[in-house]
């Protein structure tokens, strides 16, 4: 246990200590440590390969991490995975798979349920609310390889908001959608910070990132600098994130991991 | 849809009926069985043959209802590999029986050695693709001829072994169905049961499990316990069912009825039943086939069956046959060349000024015959530009007066408005927004007006509108 933990703020949506992931024992990520404001729009962003979706991926359990800890509303994520909806990458499925739209947002409440429990109307009904507030009512009844690309996105997010959770964590939702699609998933994101709701969301179209976001978290294997986008998003900072790879740091945390072993 | 794959196992039924009787007078070595000792095999009159029957059934039904995840979870090949790594428990159980003084031969013993060693080859695949940069397919092959070398090398011992009778562990690896007992029936019929239970129970986790697995695990499911409980129960059905099919056929029933559903529907619920319908369609029909000729083993006639069922689904599914994507794509050419029609009449009318002003019925009737438009349009021949202008009567949109002459009736007049309007709209977008020459522009608004939904129509109107002044776009310029 670490002796010296900062006090762990109830109000704080997420806050990540030490985060330290490596793949087959070279690191992507490095002491990563930072605490979320609430109910803000935060934006991730970074070069290809600086961990921008492992990261997600480590605050969510899905990838094992060498060390640190996540706090969601003061408590370890295990016992705050109700809190927490998550939009993965459009890629990282096979929408030839033999469901519906409606189907799949369904399956943002599963986690509720309970197991064995059968789908009823009532969460179909949901499920149909989540589709209408990304506009997708239309597309319910649709196998979902007969989506576009940008319509799938609008899927996953109704999944999430199905879900109804105070913390969204999403992956590229902006990546290779149409404009309609783009209005759209901004909409949703305003109306969650309506909400008090805190957004996680990995991007990667600088253009937009002071249009769409509060905060913003700038990485590249650590994190460079994070903070308000005013005061963060500047041309320094940028330089910092995106100059060349720092090829020494790598080296050197995989001396240090293989010492480990 | 179901009532079409209800009549094909009909067919397929009466088939082998009437094929019997044509054959029957010929004098051939080979003896077909009679229509009556057909029937009677095909409707389990005789005691031995029943309980085959039921028991095969029962097995395709079960394999057929668990195979379509097992296909979606991408494991296709894992049956393969539980199935092959059971032989090594199969040996290594009769080892351990025979030394230990028994006969060897207990059923109940050696499937539970070939669902050990089952269970130790899937883990083994899971351990190696967890721990190892080799891929999936990769580690599933190394298991699965290592435990079928292993199972090889072990029967070789077994064959060596004093005082022991080996005789008949082969079947497991090809099937003996006819020697299936009633005991065995029943243990099938309750391995079949409890795995439709689970499905039906675990059907919403399954199919996370299957679709999004990160997702899944996001929501705090245990990804590892739910894949065991589904691969647990593909290994018990197989290693239940192998001394019936055989281990090599096993796979097939696993995955062929999944892959044949599969063209038939588009919700997974559906899949389940249609697969599990064919599995059992496909156990009976082996097994009554290979009742009714000798030394035809039921496993090949099963996947036969099987290779049957999908053959025809490939060709005929309703939602993902070859047919059904032929229909859609003629009928998507047929609406191209009638819109192109219209669009044609349309701007024939137009060039010569007869266009009617308004589309009331008593506005006077603008004629055309087919030499004109032959003119303007590329038709291939004739006789193409003859069939469209009969099937666009059809369709209420021309009709004849005289001998090659036509007029547009009023709903063909607004399709032929909608088509021109739809045109001319992504004519000026592409002008305005992508840069083509105004010389391509045609060509290419040609290609992508067919395919305009009324949403984007509708984006193109704001997009376009006021700021195309040089083209005339019919039902908007009378607006403005």
């Amino acid at each position: 246990m670490n002796g010296t933990a900062r006090q762990h703020n109830a109000e704080c949506p997420l806050s990540i200590h030490d985060l330290t992931v490596a793949y087959n024992r070279k690191p992507v990520l490095w002491d990563v440590d930072f605490d979320v404001p609430c109910g803000k729009l935060i934006g991730v962003i970074g070069p290809n390969g600086a961990g921008k979706s492992t990261m997600l991926k480590a605050i969510l359990d899905l990838v094992p991490r060498a060390s640190g800890q996540v706090m969601i509303y003061g408590k370890p994520y295990r016992k705050q995975r109700h809190l927490v909806g998550y939009v993965p990458q459009r890629e990282s499925v096979d929408w030839d798979f033999p469901v519906s739209a409606l189907d799949v947002v369904t399956m943002g409440m599963y986690g509720r349920m309970g197991w064995c429990r059968p789908v009823r109307k009532k969460h179909h009904d949901r499920a149909m609310d989540a589709l209408s507030r990304v506009g997708m009512q239309e597309f319910a009844r649709r196998q979902i390889s007969q989506l576009s690309g940008g319509q799938q996105q609008r899927v996953f997010l109704a999944r999430a908001l199905a879900q109804d959770a105070k913390i969204y964590f999403m992956d590229e939702p902006f990546s290779g959608v149409d404009a309609a699609t783009e209005k759209a998933i901004v909409d949703v994101l305003h109306e969650l910070r309506g909400q008090g709701k805190t957004t996680f969301v990995v991007h990667h179209d600088l253009q937009t990132v002071r249009e769409y976001f509060d905060h913003v978290v700038m990485l590249n294997m650590r994190i460079v600098a994070q903070g308000p986008v005013d005061e963060v998003f500047t041309n320094e900072n940028l330089q910092k994130t995106y100059g060349g790879r720092l090829t020494l740091l790598s080296e050197a945390a995989e001396a240090f991991m293989r010492q480990e072993k | 849809m179901i009532r079409l794959l209800f009549m094909l196992v009909l067919f397929g039924v009466a088939f082998p009926a009437a094929a019997a009787t044509d054959h029957g007078t010929l004098a051939a070595p080979f003896e077909w069985p009679t229509r009556e000792l057909f029937f009677e095999t095909l409707l389990l009159k005789d005691y031995n043959t029943r309980v085959v029957t039921l028991g095969v059934l029962i097995q395709g039904l079960a394999c057929g209802v668990i195979g379509p995840l097992l296909l979606l979870r991408k494991r296709s090949l894992m049956g393969d590999v539980l199935s092959h790594a059971a032989m090594p428990g199969i040996a290594l159980a009769f080892i351990i029986m025979t030394v230990l003084g028994g006969s060897g031969k207990s059923l109940a013993g050696l499937q539970i050695g070939a669902i050990l060693t089952s269970l130790l080859g899937v883990g083994t695949v899971i351990f190696i693709r967890a721990n190892t940069r080799l891929k999936e397919d990769a580690a599933l092959a190394v298991v699965l001829s290592l435990s079928f070398g292993i199972g090889v090398a072990l029967l070789g011992l077994i064959q060596n072994m004093s005082g022991s009778n080996a005789a008949g562990l082969e079947g497991f690896i090809y099937g003996k169905t006819a020697s299936m007992i009633l005991s065995e029936s029943y243990r099938i019929a309750i391995v079949a049961g409890f795995i439709v239970l689970a499905v039906i129970l675990f059907f919403k986790e399954f199919q996370l499990l299957c679709f999004d697995q990160n997702y899944a695990a996001s929501l705090g499911w245990p990804i590892l316990g739910l894949d065991l409980l589904l691969m647990g129960l593909v290994v018990i059905i197989t290693v239940v069912g192998m001394q019936a099919v055989g281990m090599i056929l096993m796979v097939a029933l696993l995955i062929i009825p999944a892959a044949a559903a599969r063209f038939w529907t588009d919700r997974l619920r559906n899949t389940l039943i249609i697969s599990g319908l064919i599995g059992a369609v496909s156990g009976w029909m082996g097994a009554v086939w290979s009742a009714l000729i000798a030394k035809l083993p039921a496993g090949a006639v099963i996947v036969l069956v099987c290779g049957v069922f999908f053959g025809i689904s490939f060709f005929f599914g309703t939602k993902r046959g070859v047919l059904i994507q032929l229909t859609r794509h003629f009928r998507f050419q047929l609406r191209i060349a009638e819109q192109n029609l219209l669009r044609a009449f349309y701007e024939l009318l137009e060039k010569r000024n007869v266009l009617p002003e308004d589309l009331g019925e008593d506005s006077p009737p603008a004629v055309l015959d087919l030499d004109a438009l032959m003119e303007v349009r590329a038709w291939d021949h004739r006789r193409q530009l003859h069939r469209i202008v009969r099937t666009s009567i059809k369709k209420g949109w021309l009709f004849e007066r005289g001998t090659g002459c036509y007029s547009f009736t009023r709903n063909g007049m607004e399709e032929a408005v909608r088509v021109v309007r739809n045109h001319r709209l992504w004519e000026a977008y592409l002008i305005k927004y992508a840069d083509i020459a105004t010389s391509q522009v045609d060509h290419e608004a040609d290609r992508i007006e067919h395919v305009l939904d009324p949403a984007l129509v509708r984006e193109l109107e704001r997009s376009v509108l006021g700021e195309s002044a040089h083209i005339n776009i019919p039902g908007i310029r009378s607006h403005v």
